[in-house]
């Protein structure tokens, strides 16, 4: 399967997502510090594959932005629910290699289960699960997410 | 505070417990410049009137994946920088702002093969009402024991 888009990875996007955590580690922005330490050079915080969204042409919740362009197959609602709003149930990341600042990381997603349960406060909740890859310019593995979004048609109540 | 790039396993007991506040009174800016960062623009979460009059919130609400963030210094602060194997969580409840938010992980099992260690933590997140709004495991690869001890 073709990879989805590729995600160029500097190193303000990395010092952008590690303040927005309030992060003060300077392995993620500090690269005379960085280089001193095992990892030999900045790298990104452990959830910033997420920020890859960007780059994802058809991702529904870029905002006003238009930039990519949404691709010719789809629109920027592409894969907006169509069960009302979904919220992000479970995230799961297993990591390989470090993310890091020069890299032009490939994305490739696919879908994976998908299952119903009754809600706590009536109503039916849909689970859908996505897997997704990062790589490296050489095909090496960096990052595989799993993420469960779950539609309740609504609002939860509490 | 940097990683601890000198623990090993040998430093390490099951049980072990470690508590970290990562959120003082969110603040709804915090809650944007995540936006700005992670590309999610999603209104309930940067938009008070959509959040309140149309999807029918009490306020904005945090990024699930802001409070996993956050959560993740725990495991970076304690274990140190790329130890991490894998790391997930379930979203339990909401982070609003002004939420205070203390992550509490432990030291669930250790498995030692050879010079390095696997660890696997248990890992939750509380709010300032002590209820739970994620939870989960990572594992985390060590050094088995100093090559200077």
């Amino acid at each position: 399967m073709p990879d989805d888009y590729v995600f160029p990875v500097d190193s303000t996007a990395i010092l952008a997502f590690a303040g927005a955590l309030g992060e003060t580690n300077k392995v993620y922005y500090d690269a005379d510090h960085a280089t001193a330490t095992p990892v030999g050079g900045v790298i990104a915080p452990p959830t910033f594959a997420v920020a890859a969204n960007q780059w994802d042409a058809d991702y529904y919740l870029r905002g006003v932005r238009q930039i990519p362009e949404p691709t010719a197959a789809g629109t920027a609602n592409a894969r907006k629910p169509a069960d009302g709003p979904a919220l992000h149930a479970e995230m799961r990341f297993e990591y390989h290699r470090p993310m890091r600042p020069g890299m032009r990381v490939s994305v490739a997603r696919r879908p994976g289960a998908t299952w119903e349960k009754d809600g706590r406060k009536g109503g039916r909740l849909k689970f859908a699960e996505t897997i997704t890859e990062y790589r490296d310019e050489s095909g090496a593995l960096l990052v595989t997410t799993r993420s469960v979004s779950v539609t309740t048609g609504r609002p939860p109540t509490d | 505070m940097a990683g601890n790039a000198k623990l090993t396993a040998a430093d390490l007991a099951v049980g072990d417990r470690r508590t970290q506040r990562v959120a003082e009174e969110l603040s709804r800016a915090q809650i944007a410049q995540y936006a700005g960062a992670s590309g999610d623009f999603n209104p309930i979460h940067v938009d008070e009137p959509h959040a309140t009059g149309v999807a029918g919130y009490p306020s904005v609400m945090a990024h699930g994946m802001l409070t996993m963030g956050l959560t993740a210094r725990l495991l970076t602060d304690w274990f140190g920088d790329d130890v991490l194997k894998d790391f997930g969580v379930r979203f339990l409840a909401p982070v609003w702002p002004g939420d205070c938010l203390t992550v509490e992980g432990t030291v669930a099992a250790i498995d030692v093969d050879g010079d390095t260690a696997v660890v696997r933590v248990e890992i939750r997140t509380l709010n300032q009402h002590d209820a739970p709004v994620v939870q989960g495991d990572a594992t985390v690869a060590l050094p088995a024991k100093s090559h200077h001890a």
